[in-house]
């Protein structure tokens, strides 16, 4: 059982959580992610890592309440505790020796990016941070990414802050006014990773993106995660989830995370039904 | 006077038309006049033949005849002295390769149910007895054990009762490894792993759940938390796929993901919060015991027709004769000497086909079964909407690549002499992980080896 030590609501549908889970905190680090059982019937499901404090033993996950399982984890207060925890999973993100980096983020994607971009600024590059939402009210992170960022750009769908726009455009906007990366980084939706990937293949600049599709084991097992990467198929828990975005089948990757949407659609209706009765 | 019946005493069964709809276990047991009845079909022969092809070496004329003279917690007994998991391994052992296939009632007639037999005892002992276990006296030294499968609670078994202070990892939620993730409910039931699992608890092992051992921890850091020696059973359990085109297509499970759903996260249940889609018409490629699982738990969720698709000749099958039998009755539809060739996709990236080719048997290989020949021009199509790929797996890499000193074959299994001697000092091996995808004793007796070894090792 692994404690929930802090619990804080960073937009109506993204939570922040901090948990008591010491065996992967020593080792975790940007990039990974962990596998969580809410209560002894739910279950896995893989998130990952937005932070980790080795001294006090805990890992910090952020998640969008997406479906029954983020429902239920929601549901669980500081104190309380979760089932299973495990990890660190996956392959930490390659940082080392690079100079200057755009970091992209979309949604609570964010999440994610966030701490590669602070282990960048903490190993002394210079992190250009791009992050994009829908509309202002979905914005997370946006003072912490300041702090660590040389330069951040808000893009949101609707112009309600920062830019209007997709952060292709933004990422574009600045290759294209002389601004040069060792690579881009990119992590949020799988549809947006496909059109960075293009820009950054436009200008020749070398680019990851974080894959997350369907795991259960997390540990190489089910390949239930098995992507087709420069024509082989890898599995993103364990050979990933960072991959060369010009070498991703991002169309299939696409196909893939739908297979269950009909069930996830069911689940949440449920969860919803059962809160409605609870508020009761 | 031995009972002469030539052959083996029936055992009830679930009738294959209800039992294809459910996940209850299939193989109802022995009463008790009936073990008796199966025990004194036993000859005691001197030389015990069956006791020699057992992985695990059980006594067993000793255990059936006190069997046969109802004293079945002597019996149990013995069994005990050499298995730490009876009422497993009497359900799912290839008892007609090892005890049974040696036993000397065999040669006129069938031979003795000595697993049945095993499974009533173990059964028998797990309804009526509540006496606990006394714990043995430690010996002050520490062992870890990688890996909850068969192998590591065997070998975690034998080094408790010898006094050694045990700690189980396991990756998963779940102990028991390939006997809770891979065999389906209906072949073996999850209390009873559990509660064979409990038992060695109630020794004194320790098991810690969520630990990947190559992530979490590592192998020398294991060493520096003062454990002595290591034990790795951490399996075969990396799910091999054909690298045919369409693999990648929604429907396509591996059968470790497709037996993972439904046994370890319970998806058969109507409410399961782990999801598992299951076709209509499903096509299980391959011809081993998980294939026979994963299509057999393919019908009992609501599959119409399930094909077995195997590119050797039915007498080639590697599944248990026992697990063919009840597929076939259950209504599997098995095709042979048939080879896909893609699996084909609708334009929303489902399966909606499996295309095969036939295939002719010729030389024999080096596994010593013939080889099979594609014959040319016999392409043909089923139209499935399923496809389980149940053709093998291989080594997890993790502990390999985590730990310095660790010698590979070219197969990706970890290099450990008979005993499980690997070539970094303190770490043995044995099971899946070391042989390569086999069974749950032949796991078992590697398991076993490893703890003598230990053993040696530790009171140098």
């Amino acid at each position: 059982m692994y404690k929930i030590i802090d619990k804080i609501s960073l937009n109506p549908t993204v939570t922040k959580m901090v948990i008591e889970a010491p065996l992967v905190s020593k080792k975790a680090e940007p990039g990974q992610f962990v596998i969580l059982r809410v209560n002894n019937d739910s279950e896995r499901i893989p998130l990952t890592i937005h932070d980790y404090d080795r001294e006090k033993g805990t890992i910090t996950i952020i998640y969008q309440i997406v479906g029954g399982s983020t429902m239920e984890l929601d549901k669980k207060c500081i104190g309380e505790y979760i089932e299973d925890f495990v990890g660190p999973l996956g392959m930490p993100t390659k940082l080392d020796g690079l100079k200057k980096v755009a970091v992209i983020g979309g949604g609570v994607g964010c999440a994610i990016s966030y701490p590669v971009a602070k282990k960048l600024h903490e190993l002394g590059a210079t992190v250009y941070s791009i992050v994009g939402f829908r509309n202002k009210d979905l914005i997370i992170l946006k003072d912490e990414f300041e702090k660590i960022s040389d330069k951040f750009i808000v893009m949101t769908d609707d112009g309600s802050f920062g830019e209007k726009g997709l952060v292709t455009t933004a990422l574009e906007n600045l290759i294209t006014s002389g601004e040069n990366y060792d690579e881009v980084i990119a992590i949020g939706p799988v549809i947006m990773m496909k059109f960075v990937t293009e820009v950054a293949k436009k200008y020749n600049i070398k680019i990851t993106v974080s894959m997350n599709p369907i795991m259960i084991d997390g540990t190489g097992m089910c390949g239930g995660c098995r992507l087709t990467v420069g024509g082989e198929t890898k599995f993103a828990c364990v050979d990933g989830p960072d991959f060369d975005g010009t070498k991703v089948d991002f169309d299939e990757a696409m196909k893939r995370g739908g297979f269950y949407k009909e069930f996830e659609a069911r689940e949440r209706e449920k969860e919803c039904n059962l809160l409605k009765k609870e508020v009761k | 006077m031995p009972n002469m019946q030539q052959n083996k005493t029936q055992i009830s069964v679930q009738e294959p038309n209800v039992r294809n709809k459910n996940f209850d276990e299939v193989c109802l047991g022995y009463t008790l006049d009936e073990a008796i009845n199966e025990a004194q079909r036993c000859l005691n022969c001197k030389n015990k033949p069956c006791s020699s092809a057992c992985p695990v070496s059980i006594d067993i004329p000793a255990f059936i005849e006190k069997l046969a003279n109802s004293d079945i917690e002597g019996a149990y007994e013995i069994i005990a002295k050499s298995s730490s998991l009876p009422a497993v391994c009497g359900r799912v052992c290839p008892q007609e390769n090892q005890c049974e296939g040696k036993c000397v009632r065999g040669i006129k007639g069938e031979p003795v149910a000595i697993g049945r037999l095993e499974r009533f005892v173990a059964d028998y002992h797990r309804k009526n007895l509540t006496l606990k276990p006394e714990m043995p006296k430690l010996n002050g030294h520490k062992v870890a054990i990688i890996g909850s499968g068969p192998s590591g609670l065997a070998c975690s078994g034998d080094l408790v009762k010898k006094g050694y202070d045990v700690t189980i990892f396991e990756a998963l939620h779940v102990a028991g490894g390939v006997l809770s993730y891979g065999i389906p409910e209906f072949r073996l039931p999850k209390n009873i792993v559990q509660s064979e699992i409990y038992h060695l608890k109630e020794l004194g092992v320790k098991i810690v759940t969520n630990a990947v051992i190559g992530k979490s921890i590592t192998i020398d850091e294991l060493f520096t938390e003062g454990f002595e020696a290591v034990f790795i059973g951490s399996g075969a359990g990396l799910p091999r796929f054909m690298n045919i085109k369409g693999e990648a297509l929604n429907g396509v499970y591996s059968a470790n993901e497709f037996l993972t759903r439904v046994n370890l996260m319970k998806a058969y249940k109507e409410d399961s919060k782990t999801p598992i889609k299951c076709g209509k018409i499903v096509a299980v490629v391959g011809g081993g015991n998980v294939a026979m699982d994963a299509a057999r738990s393919a019908l009992r969720l609501g599959a119409d027709q399930v094909y077995i698709v195997y590119r050797r000749g039915e007498a080639e099958l590697p599944a248990r004769k026992e697990e063919i039998e009840h597929a076939k009755e259950e209504g599997i539809i098995f095709k042979t000497l048939t080879n896909p060739t893609e699996i084909l996709g609708d334009d929303k990236g489902n399966v909606c086909g499996i295309k095969c080719i036939e295939m002719g048997l010729g030389e024999p290989d080096s596994s010593g079964r013939r080889r099979p020949v594609v014959k040319e021009n016999s392409e043909f199509t089923i139209d499935v909407d399923t496809v389980i790929m149940a053709i093998g797996t291989s080594p997890n890499p993790l502990i390999l690549k985590t730990t310095n000193g660790l010698s590979a074959n070219d197969h990706g299994c970890i290099v450990a002499d008979e005993v499980g001697k690997t070539t970094k000092e303190g770490v043995y091996a044995g099971g899946d992980t070391v042989t390569g995808a086999a069974t749950v004793i032949l796991a078992m007796g590697a398991g076993k080896k490893a703890a003598d070894a230990i053993d040696k090792f530790l009171s140098k």
